[in-house]
């Protein structure tokens, strides 16, 4: 007979009974109802000192070296290590690829390639178009040709450069613009219109008009591509990844050997960083590492080494943006047209999507009117960009952002005033795609809190003042706010699946579909378990993201992860808690019986009645009496968000559950001899409706930031004329560092804003809309910038804003409106 | 065979000249704690702490990319990873502070970031006899600039850096404790470690294929980047010759130091606040810390790449070199150094053995501005090095030096004598702009167009001219960021 754990936990609970009691009791009195299933907190929270400001779950971990990533997992020692072999040049035939030096180099174990592959050798995430090797035709600088497998890492590397290789290179197309002009895209053009746009540019006071470019991103995870496959007893294989969908990944590997989906099992327990660049673009490795493991039968490893990782890889999509906006006399846009052309590389990957969501957010928090917005999907020859926090959404919405400083200088009023005049409004309250906005009271009180704290109208009249009298320093301010709206837009991405264990000690387990990457996602989701089983943090335990847990499950991407799989392990919780509570009134206190009503779990026991009447039963005496009396202690859980659907024929729906908003202050001082320039200041507040942990949503709303700041600053990827990316290593490409941290940064949660929609107990996602407060540095540096221009023009500033950019825009003002000496320019060669 | 201790353990390993400290940690020790973010130096996922002792027979700790440190000169040193810091379950000041300011995410910088803030808590501690110093922001920056992170944003990193004082200190014996006494290598080891000038320039006549190494923080490159090999490296860093810097006049009378080869940025650092500030400031923004305290001036300056940050100063201060070779004993004026693009006047077998800085001139300025993408850590797309006396005036012994404007550091002599003799005028310094077209024809890379370095370089001259400007009227106007002037 098996025995079970001697309890002691629960009486310790027993002592502090009575303040346990009272708070829960407060608590829950406090909560409010929703519409929805979910009551909220109707505490306050103060960011890191709340009630939920846990620590990351992996934290201690993380600052002790003990936390695992991909390269640190022991293998046998017989494993062997990938390398691969890359295309040099952007566009040709192949025409030999001669291995035979390759396989005799002391060492090497395995070569593959194109016709070494069992199975499936596309391996296009949605839509056909990425060969798992080059057969022929080669699309891009950095295209995998082959793979080495070899003893050791060095080894293979270094018997990479013994293949004999031939290409018949032919010009690289590499200007998307060009290629959208000659009809060269990846996916069809699509379109969403609303409205008579030419009535209304006809009927307009002033148009406006402009171009722009918005550079890509590299991903830069600090953790490098990289997974480690074990081969099965059977035909299949064990493949640990670095990896946002695992999922895909189990199919895609399936798929390529040729065996059904039930003999791979994918596991992932943390990512050094995703950001999008593990959502599709991890697959690829572990399909080359799941085919050597099977044709060798033995373990087999793959890292890609930094400068590899960048040039392989897709980034987040360059954009070539044009707007044309009927405004009126107070600068209010009655209308108009958009063009949003993304360059999306050799693949269509994920850029459907991507390029849609531009358009979605080329509105950001205006009211465009009768406006027609079109989105091109241009094929070049790169890497296929892919998916990167915001998924397309910021490079949509710095057209809009980019219009309104125009419409603020034409009209002579100030960007800020003229923003706020374009908000969605009473009667204007439905987007171009046909989805109301429902907070717009929200995001006025959220831009009039920022406007106040920040002191925007005061720092604006100081900032005038000073760039009046200095002829070299110009400083610059912007209030930017973003609205992002939540949910994927493939409407079936929109599920989750939840695992609930519960072991006869108490403790439990939860896993779900989500990977955590560093957003802190598998906190919430334990203390989203914690908080509906009435435990403490430390009793429930997360494990690592397996494929034969919980499976088919979507990627985590969207800033979906904590709404989806929340709101999966919750329905696990409440089944389970359901049946616990169903056992406890049929078979627990049988003499007096509990009460089924208002039976609840709460500070570690199964309380039921209220006053005299209330009995409290520790949770692991129910736990185990349950399994005593043969009731299962495991439960699954699954959430569909419900209401959300477009239809692309027509280009109108609702394709998001709910938007997300945010907004930022930034201040800027520029060099215009230079074009250096620093950050002087940041304030900025965010909605994150009712936080589940306000400590890891600053952080992300912090981290968000900053990297929206170095994408539109400092972080430049360049290729040469022949398709090469030359910044291909942090030397070369620079994200933010510790110094480019602003010395003043107000960030703030926007409080007593529960989510409108029943979301997970009223919060709101959080990944990717803070991503887009950065555009208030850029918004700034053109406010900086337009003093020379005595703010009659709002200057041309492509991104990223190099010190380059900014300085050549500085002087292109200066030709026009000053009469400082022309430098550089005519003695140039 | 080497011989360290990591984190309080005595190791005794096998490695080859072009292993590296991660590759020991990680592949032969298992010890996977410290990561591997781009195995070039640049993102400090990799960061340990060497602790070796000084002159004084203090140990210092400092931090290094294991990723590009060799092996080899852990011998002799104490190595500390994030895995030695913990006593048990206590949690390390630098660790216990990040957890409670939720300073990891992704967790995978997380460890490098430890090990900065340890040496900054371990500098802090330092001396008990002197007063721990502020941590001023560009004191952080000098810490942890070295360290990327992609999620946080940074903020509660400085926070805990600023409160990791707060948490108990965690203070293991070993730390204070001796190295273990290196056995001296074999003389015909293939990792040399000479201790002196002489055994130095043997091993050279012995050996003339082996490669010299110092930091290694351009070197490595070759192994992680390019594959290389090493059979044989010569390791400048412990020749006492190359270590000192001294006071000298030399023959045409000139006072000042010859800096030896082997010093590196952060000991030079404070020693030239002192001499020459804006050299000084440069140094802060040249690579990181961990760069900082390996990287040598000898190296930078036999490295000869055009854009490397000390040559046009040391160009601007008409700076010396002192060879040695096996022919003897040499000096050389630096403005005869570079011959072109990665050559230099360096004969087979010579040293740079030292570089002569003169003694600060009161009646002279020096200025130097370095132009980049990013303010830390970044190489310069533009570095202006300006140096001149003012006499009744007039702009006397003017040396213009740029880096990044041609295939290799170089005056611009077009520009410095258009301003020779003149007065500081707006007419001047107009005509030396013009003169830096035939100064230099610079190329477009990844770090900027050449128009962009053209014209930026001539905005430094007029940046030059209002600095002047303003010090003779006292005018209140700015005219260059703070960020970028302390």
């Amino acid at each position: 007979m098996r025995t079970l754990t001697k309890l002691d936990a629960p009486s310790r609970e027993t002592t502090d009974l009575d303040d346990a009691t009272t708070r829960v009791r407060e608590e829950q009195r406090g909560r409010i109802k929703g519409d929805g299933p979910l009551a909220r907190d109707a505490q306050p929270h103060t960011a890191v000192s709340h009630q939920h400001a846990q620590a990351h779950e992996s934290a201690v971990k993380h600052v002790t070296g003990r936390a695992a990533y991909i390269d640190d997992l022991k293998a046998p020692a017989d494993c062997l290590h990938l390398a691969l072999g890359l295309s040099p040049v952007a566009h040709g035939r192949l025409t030999r690829l001669d291995l035979d030096k390759v396989r005799a180099i002391p060492g090497v174990v395995d070569v593959v390639g194109f016709h070494d592959v069992p199975g499936h050798t596309d391996i296009g995430p949605v839509f056909p178009g990425d060969p798992i090797f080059v057969d022929e035709a080669i699309s891009y600088a950095g295209q995998v040709l082959f793979a080495v497998a070899a003893e050791s890492h060095r080894a293979a590397r270094e018997a990479v450069q013994a293949a004999v290789v031939e290409i018949d290179e032919q010009p690289a197309s590499l200007d998307p613009v060009a290629a959208a002009e000659r009809g060269e895209f990846v996916r069809p053009t699509h379109v969403q219109q609303s409205g008579d746009l030419e009535q209304a540019l006809a009927e307009a006071a002033h148009v406006i008009e402009a171009e722009q470019f918005v550079g890509g991103q590299e991903h830069f995870y600090l953790e490098g591509q990289a997974c480690l496959v074990q081969p099965t007893e059977d035909e299949g294989v064990i493949v640990h990844t670095s990896n946002q969908h695992p999922s895909e990944t189990q199919k895609l590997v399936a798929e390529v050997l040729g065996i059904p989906f039930h003999a791979v099992t994918v596991e992932v327990r943390r990512m050094g960083g995703g950001f999008g660049g593990k959502e599709t673009q991890a697959s690829p490795w572990a399909c080359i590492a799941a085919l050597v493991a099977r044709r060798t039968g033995r373990a087999t490893r793959v890292r890609l080494p930094r400068a590899e990782d960048m040039r392989v890889t897709g980034k987040r999509h360059p954009f070539h943006n044009r707007y044309r906006l009927g405004i009126d006399a107070a600068g209010v846009i009655q209308g108009g047209e958009i063009t949003v052309i993304g360059d999306c590389g050799y693949s269509p990957d994920l850029s459907e999507a991507i390029v849609d969501r531009a358009m979605f957010h080329s509105d950001n928090v205006y009211s465009l009117g009768a406006a027609r917005v079109t989105g091109h999907r241009a094929r070049t020859h790169t890497a296929s960009n892919t998916a990167f926090r915001g998924f397309g959404g910021p490079q949509g919405m710095m057209v809009i952002e980019a219009a309104m400083d125009e419409i603020a200088r034409r009209i002579g009023e100030d960007p800020l005033t003229v923003r706020k005049r374009n908000f969605y409004r009473p009667g204007r309250q439905t987007t171009h795609y046909g989805q109301q906005v429902d907070q717009i009271a929200l995001l006025e009180e959220l831009v009039e809190q920022l406007e106040a704290s920040s002191d925007y109208w005061a720092r604006r009249q100081t900032i005038t003042a000073f760039n009046a009298e200095s002829p070299v320093i110009k400083r610059g301010l912007a209030l930017t706010p973003v609205k992002f709206g939540i949910s994927f837009t493939a409407k079936h991405l929109n599920q989750a699946g939840a695992l609930l264990h519960v072991y006869t000690d108490g403790s439990v387990q939860i896993n779900h579909g989500g990977t955590e990457m560093g957003q802190g996602l598998h906190t919430k989701i334990c203390q989203v378990v914690a908080r509906e089983l009435g435990l403490d943090l430390a009793t429930v335990r997360i494990t690592a993201t397996r494929t034969d847990k919980v499976p088919n499950t979507s990627p985590t991407a969207a800033s979906s992860g904590a709404d989806l799989n929340g709101q999966a392990a919750r329905d696990a919780c409440v089944r389970l808690k359901q049946r616990l509570f169903d056992f406890a009134h049929e078979h627990l206190y049988t003499d007096q019986g509990l009460d089924r009503e208002d039976m609840r779990l709460e500070a570690g026991h199964l309380v039921a009645g209220h006053g005299e009447s209330e009995r409290r039963i520790p949770w692991g005496e129910l736990v185990q009496a349950a399994y005593l009396n043969r009731i299962s202690l495991s439960e699954k859980g699954f959430y569909a968000t419900p209401l959300i659907h477009y239809d692309r024929a027509t280009g109108q729906g609702r394709p998001f559950y709910y938007y997300a908003f945010g907004a930022a202050v930034a201040e800027v001082s520029v060099d215009t001899l230079t074009g250096e320039y620093q950050v002087d200041r940041v304030d900025i507040l965010h909605d994150v409706g009712d936080s589940l942990n306000p400590a890891i949503d600053l952080g992300q709303v912090e981290g968000g930031f900053i990297q929206g700041m170095g994408w539109l600053t400092s972080e430049e990827l360049k290729w040469n004329e022949a398709g090469r990316l030359l910044s291909d290593g942090p030397a070369t490409y620079k994200i933010p560092t510790f110094g480019d941290l602003p010395p003043v940064f107000n960030v703030q949660l926007l409080e007593g804003h529960p989510n409108s929609m029943a979301s997970i107990y009223r919060s709101k996602a959080v990944g990717e809309p803070p991503f887009m407060l950065g555009m208030a540095v850029w918004s700034a540096l053109r406010d900086a910038l337009a003093s020379l221009a005595d703010y009659r023009e709002a200057p041309r500033l492509d991104t990223p804003a190099t010190p380059e950019r900014v300085l050549l825009a500085a002087e292109a003002l200066r030709a026009r409106h000053s009469d400082w000496p022309p430098v550089g320019r005519s003695d140039t060669p | 065979m080497i011989d360290f201790l990591l984190n309080g353990q005595p190791r005794h390993c096998e490695v080859t000249p072009d292993t590296s400290v991660l590759e020991l940690l990680r592949e032969t020790l298992g010890q996977t704690g410290t990561k591997e973010g781009c195995a070039s130096g640049d993102c400090g996922a990799c960061t340990v702490a060497i602790g070796e002792t000084d002159a004084d027979g203090r140990l210092h700790y400092h931090s290094a990319n294991a990723c590009i440190t060799p092996a080899h000169q852990l011998h002799g040193r104490h190595l500390v990873t994030v895995e030695g810091l913990a006593d048990r379950d206590t949690l390390h000041p630098a660790q216990a502070a990040m957890v409670a300011c939720h300073g990891s995410q992704c967790g995978f910088c997380t460890p490098g970031i430890v090990m900065s803030l340890f040496t900054l808590h371990e500098a802090q501690r330092g001396d008990e006899r002197q007063l721990p110093t502020p941590l001023t922001p560009q004191r952080l920056e000098a810490a942890l600039g070295g360290n990327l992170c992609r999620c946080t944003g940074y903020r509660p990193i400085r926070d805990a850096a600023l409160t990791m004082s707060e948490h108990p200190d965690v203070q293991h014996q070993w730390l204070d404790a001796a190295a273990p006494k290196p056995t001296a290598p074999a003389p015909d080891a293939p990792f040399a470690q000479p201790k002196t000038l002489a055994e130095l320039v043997e091993l050279r006549r012995r050996h003339p294929e082996a490669r010299l190494v110092a930091g290694a923080t351009d070197l490595w490159l070759e192994v992680t980047q390019r594959l290389e090999r090493f059979e044989r490296l010569i390791d400048v860093t412990r020749v006492t010759e190359l270590n000192r810097i001294e006071v000298t006049t030399l023959d045409d009378g000139r006072e000042g130091w010859w800096i030896g080869g082997a010093v590196t940025y952060s000991r030079l650092e404070p020693w030239l606040e002192a001499q020459y500030e804006p050299f000084a400031h440069l140094l802060h923004r040249l690579g990181s810390a961990q760069i900082r305290n390996r990287g040598t001036l000898g190296g930078n300056i036999a490295n000869a790449s055009p854009i490397g940050d000390t040559p046009p100063v040391l160009l601007a201060l008409g700076a010396r070199l002192w060879l040695t070779g096996p022919d003897g004993e040499r000096e050389l004026p630096l403005d005869d150094f570079f011959v072109d693009y990665k050559q230099t006047a360096l004969r087979k077998g010579e040293t740079i053995r030292a570089v002569f800085l003169p003694r600060p001139d009161t009646e002279r300025t020096l200025k130097v501005w370095k132009l980049s993408k990013r303010r830390e850590d970044d190489i310069s797309a533009v570095l202006g090095a300006f140096a001149w006396t003012l006499d009744d005036g007039v702009l006397r012994d003017v040396r213009l030096a740029f880096g990044g404007m041609a295939a290799i550091p170089k005056r611009a002599h077009a520009a410095e004598a258009a301003l020779e003799g003149q007065p500081p005028t707006p007419a001047a310094f107009q005509a030396a702009r013009l003169a830096l077209g035939d100064d230099y024809q610079p190329m477009s890379d990844v770090r900027g167009s050449a128009h962009y370095r053209q014209l930026s370089a001539a905005n430094l001259l007029e940046r030059l001219r209002l600095v002047m400007a303003q010090e003779t009227t006292d005018s209140p106007r700015e005219v260059m960021l703070h960020a970028y002037a302390h």
